[in-house]
């Protein structure tokens, strides 16, 4: 009897299942970061606020009151009111879905197609890896925005032109990183055992170098969503995309930049919003990265 | 039983070396180059050479995980190298690999059902309902529970890890194995419990193995025949007996010096073999015969002309050598030069 009850606790001990204690490690140094703790608790609170804020704000985005334009931040208006006295408060926690939007829409399409195209320049390497990275490379050599503004000017401007556009320059980030790394993978010798088992191209591009790639590609996509938002919103200050009266934070500190000397708080409470979500999503990329692998910090 | 199972012919795999501005072919490293041999079924023939001599190359090119440069490769009547790759992944159910480190060649994202369940369902050899039966059937025949069948590949020990190999290149009923320096990564013990299970495998399915290896030892425990690559060519290939008790290639010699005598009293132990220099580079091979630049016998005539392999009256029968002085080294009227 004893002996069974040792056995069955010894069998408890020898049999943790490995993907738990993987994750459970990776939740222990995840938490373990102050930046991304802070980072995640933010990222959770902005997600919070973009689906269930606006149910809540005191005015409408969109209503004008005349009477009440150019207000400083009061008890009535916290953030203060814009030049047509729309209520700020209320105009920052609608732009934020907007913000989340552009930022989870445009990264997924950079990641989706970069992942493609970096893992397929990285499998097949020769001529299809050559073709594909140099076009990765012209698309390297413009500044980001630059091209964002170029696409964007082909598209016309509005908002999911920006949200492609952004998407489409942080595309040859994610394709590089894949290709690195399919380089690596590709040549464990699993891959050629189960090529001999006579798996299809398909088959080990997905089942096999996908799951090993994938870290990084969460890395990246977690900072490129606070790149994507910063250009997103430099598109909108300069007019090229959402369109007034949108409540998008780039377009609401265009709008303030007239009345920067009489009334500041309407250029800088956008501003800083779009500094706290950047910032967020930055310190929470930084610190995945080093809970999922210590050696990729660059 | 004496069918050929595996006919390579004139086989070369040249890999190129890139280089300028362009990315233009500026050379090739000459790994195989024109390597002929049979393989019976049934049968267990190793490869033997150093490092870089292309003995992993032919074995991977036979498979078709690279694709050679040129020759040909028969198997069972089929020549595999015309095969589109559709065919040729139909064809893989019969011709497996076993690679040489346990802890490189198996997925450490899936459990070993997972690895095994997968085999199957590439080749589609057995039906759904009865693959969970063949996973455990398999894990008892290489000496594993069929209980640990949902742990994960960091849990077993490399000699273990090995053996989950094996259960895999055997789910899919092969008749070719081809083991890549399958025992070199583990421990002598583990060695030989690998190599007995190997072999009762071979009696219990009839397999044909095509053995890659650098120790002699193990070569000598399990083949049936030995096949002596030195820089990308055949130098000496025959019986195992033949080989070892009576090798005609100086390279052989050499080689064949370097095993440790268990018993290493004087009078019993042969003069050891050393050989100068290092393996040159296959970028650009010695000129003539291959061995020449590190040989004790080379002459004039072994740096101008290519010895072919051939069969000398002091063989035994499917024993052949390329040495320009295999008789006279042997009648020691050709001594070493200076």
């Amino acid at each position: 009897m004893r002996e069974e009850i040792n056995e069955s606790a010894a069998q408890a001990k020898a049999a943790p299942n490995p993907r738990i204690v993987k994750i459970k490690n990776f939740w222990k140094k995840l938490t373990s970061s102050k930046s991304a703790v802070i980072g995640g608790i933010l990222i959770i609170l902005f997600v919070l606020i973009a689906f269930i804020g606006p149910y809540f704000t005191p005015y409408s985005p969109f209503d004008t009151d005349t009477s009440n334009r150019l207000v400083g931040p009061s008890m009535e208006h916290w953030f203060g009111t814009d030049n047509y006295g729309r209520d700020i408060f209320s105009r920052i926690i609608h732009g934020m879905s907007i913000t989340l939007y552009v930022g989870f829409f445009s990264v997924f399409i950079g990641m989706t197609v970069g992942v493609l195209f970096g893992i397929v320049s990285g499998y097949y390497g020769g001529k299809v890896d050559t073709v594909i990275m140099r076009f990765m490379d012209i698309l390297l050599a413009f500044p980001g925005i630059l091209l964002a503004l170029a696409i964007v000017a082909v598209l016309g401007s509005s908002l999911e032109n920006v949200i492609i556009a952004v998407g489409i320059f942080s595309v040859p980030v994610f394709a590089r990183i894949v290709r690195g790394s399919t380089l690596a993978v590709k040549k464990l010798e699993y891959i050629d055992a189960v090529k001999a088992l006579g798996a299809t191209d398909g088959r080990i591009i997905f089942k096999h170098i996908l799951p090993n790639v994938a870290s990084p590609i969460i890395v990246q996509a977690t900072l490129s969503i606070a790149t994507s938002i910063l250009s997103a919103s430099g598109l909108s200050f300069i007019g090229m995309g959402a369109q007034p009266p949108i409540p998008e934070w780039g377009a609401m500190l265009s709008d303030g930049r007239n009345y920067m000397y009489d009334a500041t708080h309407i250029a800088t409470i956008p501003g800083l919003a779009i500094v706290v979500v950047v910032l967020a999503f930055n310190l929470f990329g930084d610190g995945l990265r080093d809970a999922l692998d210590p050696k990729m910090k660059n | 039983m004496t069918k050929d199972l595996l006919k390579v012919t004139d086989l070369k795999q040249y890999f190129p070396i890139k280089g300028g501005m362009l990315g233009r072919t500026v050379n090739h490293v000459k790994a195989v180059d024109g390597v002929s041999f049979t393989v019976k079924e049934g049968e267990t023939v190793s490869i033997v050479g150093e490092s870089g001599c292309g003995k992993s190359t032919t074995g991977r090119a036979i498979l078709r995980l690279d694709d050679p440069t040129s020759g040909e490769v028969e198997f069972d009547g089929e020549d595999l190298l015309g095969l589109s790759k559709k065919e040729m992944r139909k064809r893989r159910k019969d011709l497996q690999i076993i690679f040489q480190d346990p802890y490189a060649s198996i997925n450490p994202r899936q459990t070993v059902r997972q690895i095994l369940e997968e085999a199957l369902e590439i080749q589609n050899t057995v039906p759904k309902k009865d693959r969970p039966d063949k996973i455990a059937e398999l894990m008892e025949t290489v000496g594993l529970g069929a209980h640990q069948a949902d742990r994960f590949p960091h849990e077993f020990s490399g000699g273990q890890r090995q053996r989950i190999g094996i259960a895999r290149a055997l789910s899919v009923d092969p008749k070719l194995i081809v083991a890549d320096e399958a025992v070199s990564a583990l421990d002598v013990s583990i060695q030989a419990q690998v190599i007995n299970l190997m072999k009762r495998l071979q009696r219990e399915f009839s397999l044909t193995y095509l053995f890659i290896a650098h120790d002699l030892g193990v070569v000598r425990h399990i083949s049936d025949r030995v096949i002596v690559m030195y820089l990308g060519k055949i130098v000496e290939m025959g019986d195992k007996k033949s080989i070892f008790d009576n090798p005609h290639h100086p390279y052989t010699k050499a080689l064949l010096s370097a095993i440790p005598v268990p018993d290493p009293a004087p009078e019993k132990k042969e003069e050891r073999v050393f050989l100068k220099g290092d393996v040159p580079s296959p970028i650009d091979p010695p000129q003539g015969c291959r061995f020449h630049t590190r040989c004790p016998f080379a002459t004039e005539k072994c740096k101008v002309e290519t010895p072919e392999l051939r069969p000398e009256d002091t063989m035994e029968e499917g024993h052949v050598a390329a040495c320009h002085y295999m008789k006279e080294i042997i009648d020691g009227t050709h001594k070493p030069q200076q």
